[in-house]
């Protein structure tokens, strides 16, 4: 009756195909996910020592452990890596590949070998970019921004590092493309847009960006391999160019994509708070349309990066006017989540501790967001550590929390296990603290003045980085201390059942691990995603 | 993941996505050329003068009978006579092998007069001028190299056709790569204006 790929877990060998080819080549979303999910963690590990080299760097005034232009270097890597490779295909790509089919109750994606293409694309992105760390005229000094003039003049690797970008980027768009279209064509019979799981909304927003923000990266950074090529001049002054059209161009697609990276981590926020409080979303139409909203203004707000680069007044304005209209939409969510909460009956556990650490921080982060967005208070601060600590606020407070929080979540349904929950809490914990104090000096010392990327400051400002620096050892702490709670209950029986949490999307009511082939037929759909009447925790 | 599963609808709703991200991928060049037209209207105006309409028009002329052959080819695919269309489709190769010989010429003759990036003429001259054959180079060479694509694309579908793997029955992938084959056309007939009949 049944075939073995509809018993036997997806983490398993299907019987007849095996081996690490049976991974690689596979077709299988979840396998797929999986893939992206050991990858994308590598990338963060690679971040990670970037950083905290960075961070030792900074302790003290003058030269410590680096010269200044490895410091530069460091920097650049760090960027390229955690955004490009790291955060931007974090969520989507891991947790989406394996999710976003089982939540729909879908066989797979509509294109499964351009899925796994995407993954070769993203793998070989990888590879070069952390290839141009070690050949050509040395790795990349121009931050992750790759900004001209200098970018076009440096002599060392960037060449390299922007074709890693393009084909990252097309990776991402593939991605995208797939996702949209699955979510268009594959959903059950029964699954209307008004039953889709708030984390499949998140991800159907973020694909729309992929898809029509990344193709103008993707022509600017060939235009600053052209430029490096050939020296056209389209951005350069003295041959008749214009630096700021690059900005504009850039930030065109780089802003959006800070929105590839949030939305996902929302959704996956939106998924945990119901479930652990027991009682269904507050508002599921405002947050749904709310990641729509957010994707669309968050359009047309490019130039917020640009205040002080010359452009008009009146352009400051209207996208300083602007900034502040995406913050309603995300504000939405936030109220939302807390409303949800509000007379729930609230079990405390390691997902939902994440998911509330990221509305804190992302709330942090948020609203100095705002500080940021008004033109008067951002010609202050611009350039200086307080965007730093609003940008790591938001994206690892906030979509690297998500992804943690993700990971809490819906580990014992991938891997049919459930870890340590003392030691998860004990590292949150240490990350939230550590995270903190990471970060929260760089404010400080972003309003006294410190501007970011500099290798050398001045004594005023040598507490708060010591204190940041001393953080980031509290961080990697937590990190360590996480990763391995996940890990160290890889290998035990299984023994976790459909539903630990008592969640009510689809995917809770296949087995844990699921099989290699999930919803041959579509399933029944009888009710919305988050109704809790009769869904009872299956430890 | 079974190898059966088709979803007609679903493949053409794919590559109509993937038709937005080419145009955007373009409306970046796009974006560049109309602020440098609106900054330099004169040195757009005398760089369209250089520029051969003979072999612009010509080039139009060619990529418009190749959407022609295109379409042409679907429906006799459609209709079930594919040797006729396996003919259609070889003579919209041809002729994406014509636009590349004129571009070949094209580029050549520029390059002659010292028109190229780079070129110690171009750095002499004004910025303008350097912008809009920049520009011109940057855009249609990313032009040709859609061409080139879009032409391997519609190799291989004659491939799946010849092997009976795409056939009247199942014509979907011949319809995607005929969608791409307009995309650069159409492409091509926002360029030509852009920069042969500017002046």
């Amino acid at each position: 009756m049944h075939s073995p790929g509809e018993t036997v877990p997806f983490l398993d060998p299907y019987p007849g195909r095996s081996g690490i080819l049976s991974w690689i080549f596979s077709t299988d979303h979840k396998r797929i996910g999986m893939l992206y999910l050991w990858s994308i963690l590598s990338m963060f590990a690679v971040g990670v020592v970037l950083g905290v080299l960075m961070r030792l760097e900074l302790i003290a005034p003058g030269r410590d452990i680096m010269d200044a232009q490895t410091y530069n270097a460091m920097f650049t890597l760090h960027g390229v890596v955690m955004i490009f490779l790291f955060v931007i295909p974090g969520i989507p790509a891991a947790f989406g590949n394996i999710l976003l089919p089982l939540q729909i109750g879908a066989e797979d994606v509509s294109f499964p070998r351009l899925n796994i293409f995407s993954w070769w694309l993203y793998l070989t992105g990888a590879v070069l970019a952390v290839t141009s760390l070690f050949t050509g005229g040395g790795p990349p000094d121009t931050g992750w921004t790759f900004y001209v003039p200098f970018s076009e003049r440096t002599t060392t690797n960037v060449s390299l590092a922007v074709v890693a970008v393009f084909i990252l980027g097309l990776s991402s768009i593939l991605t995208g493309l797939n996702f949209i279209t699955t979510i268009h064509r594959l959903r059950a019979p029964q699954m209307s847009w008004g039953k889709l799981p708030l984390f499949t909304w998140s991800l159907y927003a973020t694909a729309w960006i992929q898809l029509l923000a990344t193709p103008v990266l993707g022509i600017t950074v060939t235009l600053v391999f052209i430029e490096r090529l050939l020296g056209i001049g389209l951005f350069d002054p003295s041959k008749g160019g214009d630096p700021l059209l690059y900005q504009h161009l850039f930030w065109i697609y780089s802003h959006p994509a800070v929105y590839i990276m949030i939305v996902p981590a929302m959704g996956v926020v939106s998924e945990i708070i119901p479930a652990f409080a027991r009682k269904s979303i507050f508002g599921y139409k405002a947050i749904a349309i709310s990641s729509l909203a957010i994707a669309f203004a968050g359009s047309l707000v490019w130039a917020h990066h640009m205040f002080t680069s010359g452009m008009s007044d009146t352009a400051v304005m209207v996208f300083s006017f602007l900034t502040f209209v995406v913050a309603i939409p995300s504000a939405v969510k936030v109220f939302n989540w807390v409303a949800t909460l509000y007379k729930g009956s609230i079990y405390l556990e390691p997902p939902l501790m994440f998911a509330l650490g990221f509305i804190f921080l992302f709330s942090a982060g948020g609203l100095t967001g705002l500080v940021l967005g008004s033109a008067g208070t951002d010609i202050h601060v611009h350039d200086t550590y307080f965007v730093v600590a609003h940008f790591h606020y938001v994206i690892f407070g906030g979509t690297g929390f998500g992804l943690f929080a993700a990971m809490h979540f819906w580990f014992p349904k991938i891997f049919g296990r459930m870890y340590d929950r003392r030691m998860a809490n004990l590292s949150w914990y240490l990350l939230i603290g550590g995270f903190n104090m990471l970060y929260f000096p760089m404010f400080v010392i972003g309003l006294m003045g410190m501007p970011r990327r500099y290798y050398d400051y001045l004594p005023m400002y040598q507490t708060g980085q010591m204190v940041s620096t001393i953080g980031s050892w509290v961080l990697v702490a937590g990190l360590i201390v996480m990763f391995y709670g996940l890990s160290k209950c890889l290998h035990g029986p299984r023994t976790v059942g459909a539903n630990p949490w008592g969640a009510a999307t689809l995917e809770w009511t296949l087995p844990s691990p699921p099989p290699h082939l999930t919803f041959l037929d579509p399933p029944d759909v009888p009710r919305g995603p988050y109704s809790y009447e009769g869904v009872s925790r299956d430890e | 993941m079974s190898e059966t599963h088709k979803d007609y609808a679903g493949d053409k709703f794919g590559m109509w996505l993937f038709l937005f991200t080419e145009i955007l991928l373009f409306g970046g060049l796009f974006l560049l050329y109309s602020v440098y037209l609106h900054r330099y209207p004169a040195e757009f105006h005398a760089g369209g003068l250089q520029l051969s309409r003979v072999f612009g028009t010509l080039n139009t002329v060619v990529l418009i009978t190749s959407s022609l052959t295109v379409a042409l080819a679907i429906s006799a695919l459609q209709q079930g006579r594919k040797a006729l269309c396996l003919w259609l489709l070889t003579a919209t190769i041809a002729l994406a092998g014509t636009f590349m010989v004129n571009k070949y010429i094209e580029w050549s003759a520029k390059i002659a007069h010292g028109i190229y990036p780079g070129s110690p003429e171009m750095a002499a001259g004004a910025g303008g001028t350097n912008i809009f054959f920049g520009l011109y180079y940057v855009m249609t060479g990313a032009h040709g190299l859609h061409v080139v694509i879009g032409a391997a694309i519609l190799g291989y579908c004659m491939l799946r056709i010849w092997q009976g793997r795409v056939s009247a029955e199942d014509f979907g992938l011949l319809e995607n790569g005929g969608l791409y084959w307009h995309l650069v056309d159409l492409i091509w007939i926002f360029l030509f204006p852009l920069f042969y009949l500017i002046s």
